[in-house]
């Protein structure tokens, strides 16, 4: 702070307070959601204190399927959004070390192509051709698998580009001393590269791991069958019911169970969850 | 930079780039040269026989009145997106930096909107909206005014700008924080000194210190409104009422998938890669490394 001014302090704090009470409001209510039944959830205006129907509302979202929706037990839908993240993310935080490592410590024919290859995907979302890349999942018969859902979003020129700039700060005396032990260069890779990068590799994990739970898109295309929904995909489902009601106390429940994860992953890895945010953007 | 020594070997390097390159050759770049080259095409509603057209699909686009509303929906809904994102970020950057307790207090409170999912963000927000039950549709209902997004386009277009921005300002918020923390102490003290207010000093030093950062920011918050906002208006409007909300990327996941026009989706696609391909070219030349955290 650069001089005293009480007032501005006041109202820094004030504005702060107002942010934090304007992002949390969709919470607060979609926790009161929770806990009331369908027909509380009819009047207006709803209720803005808990009810007595969480239990009710947790064990119906979790163990029962809906039949107006067609989507899954939820407790299904966390377990695929999990294989699905967990996988996303160990495969492209593998691949992605494997190639940095090939494209910093070889030399060979190529390598630039590589290079540049990994950098255009950079350039592809999935949104922008969503046609042909599922008629090529649809081809290779991966439709409603789980390696349909994985295997395709696995491809990372920003981890790539991120741990190739870590191994280049890595000293070349480390690598000269293992060559004189007679340490082949996977041996270098698994002793020294990847435990001299692992708070990277941790803070890209975070990230990495928002990134495949919050997908959308892939899983509404690659999954016809209901066993393999995933639950952010399921509460689109459970929202499109046309002409019935939405039944928003299980709509609700499961949105916020859809939240748990990732969010607790963010506040419990706060130190992490930042760093790994501004590395992937450098 | 390169380094210095290597290891030497024939074959080992290519099988540790195969993995990256065999998904990206079938995922990323089979699909985007397939997208060219429908784009190019056209198939024959009668038969199978697809023949060329050049470039009879995209002329086709640009004439239709549709795609061009669609156009201009997208500008519309992100530079609505970005502008209110950044700004509320900045405020709430500002009112961050100048206090000196419970900075991280507020920090944790305001960061985890970034790890909830589009498509969940807009279930939050049109539960809250919703013309029937919505407690904000009832308060708005007590000051005279009849919210109905699903009736009304502007209001449709002023639900997904909300979700998506209140989505967008925790990641805008950690990097103008940053850029916040990375001036130095003493250029303020001495405008103080000179006598500069609050105000003045904001606009004389802080905010050209802070361009790097806004300026990359533009750039995210550009292509997050782009191509990341697609689950929010899934969920939120599925591109209604008549078009309002129907931003490009929905439209070729819109066009491709339930009009099943093949060749006018490839075209689409291919004008969002050239977007797409433009604003990374945007984001590597202009910023470089010259953001400082």
């Amino acid at each position: 702070m650069v001089e005293r001014r009480p007032y501005l302090t006041f109202l820094s704090h004030a504005f702060l307070v107002l942010g934090v009470a304007v992002v949390a409001f969709p919470i607060y209510v979609t926790v009161i959601a929770m806990t009331h039944g369908p027909q509380a959830l009819l009047q207006v205006p709803i209720p803005l204190l808990p009810g007595d129907q969480l239990w009710n509302n947790l064990n119906e979202v979790l163990f029962v399927g809906r039949s107006t929706s067609g989507t899954p037990p939820t407790w299904l839908m966390m377990v695929n959004s999990l294989v699905m993240a967990i996988g996303i993310t160990v495969g492209k935080i593998v691949i992605s070390i494997l190639s940095a490592f090939a494209i910093v410590y070889f030399r060979f024919p190529f390598r630039m192509l590589f290079f540049w290859m990994i950098f255009i995907t950079l350039m592809l979302p999935v949104e922008v051709r969503i046609l042909p890349t599922f008629e090529v999942v649809a081809g290779l018969n991966l439709l409603n698998s789980y390696t349909g859902l994985i295997l395709p979003l696995i491809a990372s020129a920003t981890a790539t580009f991120l741990f190739r700039q870590v191994f280049m700060t890595i000293p070349d005396e480390l690598m000269e001393a293992a060559r004189i032990d007679g340490a082949s260069a996977m041996r270098f890779l698994v002793d020294v590269v990847v435990p001299m990068s692992r708070t990277n590799i941790a803070a890209l994990f975070v990230i990495l791991f928002i990134f495949g739970w919050n997908q959308y898109l892939w899983p509404l295309l690659v999954t016809t069958e209901s066993d393999f929904y995933t639950v952010v995909m399921g509460i689109q489902r459970m929202l499109r019911v046309g002409e019935s009601v939405p039944e928003w106390n299980i709509i609700m429940t499961t949105t916020f169970l859809a939240m748990i994860p990732p969010v607790v992953v963010v506040i419990a890895m706060q130190g992490l969850f930042v760093k790994g945010l501004i590395d992937a953007e450098k | 930079m390169e380094k210095r020594v290597y290891f030497r070997a024939r074959l080992f390097p290519y099988l540790l780039v195969a993995p990256q390159i065999i998904v990206t050759l079938v995922f990323f770049i089979w699909p985007a040269a397939q997208a060219l080259k429908l784009s190019v095409m056209r198939e024959n509603p009668f038969g199978g026989n697809t023949r060329f057209v050049g470039m009879q699909n995209f002329e086709r686009l640009f004439n239709d009145p549709i795609y061009l509303d669609s156009f201009q929906t997208t500008i519309l809904f992100s530079v609505a997106t970005t502008f209110s994102g950044l700004i509320i970020a900045l405020l709430l950057a500002l009112a961050a930096d100048r206090i000196i307790k419970g900075a991280t207090g507020y920090r944790t409170f305001l960061i985890w909107p970034y790890a909830v999912a589009p498509a969940v963000a807009g279930a939050l927000w049109v539960f809250l909206f919703d013309p029937t039950i919505g407690i904000i549709t009832y308060a708005m209902a007590l000051f005279g005014y009849d919210w109905n997004h699903k009736l009304n386009g502007n209001e449709a277009m002023t639900l997904v700008v909300i979700a998506a921005t209140w989505k967008q300002i925790s990641y805008n918020f950690l990097f103008f924080v940053a850029g916040l923390q990375a001036i130095p102490r003493s250029l303020l003290e001495a405008a103080a000194i000179d006598g500069a207010g609050p105000l003045r000093r904001f606009w004389t030093v802080t905010f050209p210190l802070l361009s790097p950062t806004t300026f990359f920011l533009l750039v995210v918050n550009v292509v997050y409104a782009f191509f990341d906002t697609f689950g929010i208006i899934d969920a939120v409007t599925k591109g209604g009422p008549a078009g309002a909300t129907n931003i490009l990327v929905y439209k070729v996941y819109s066009d491709g998938f339930v009009g099943l026009d093949l060749g006018g989706s490839a075209a689409q696609s291919v004008i969002l890669m050239a977007i797409v391909i433009g604003l990374t070219v945007v984001q590597f030349r202009f910023i470089e490394r010259k953001v400082s955290y």
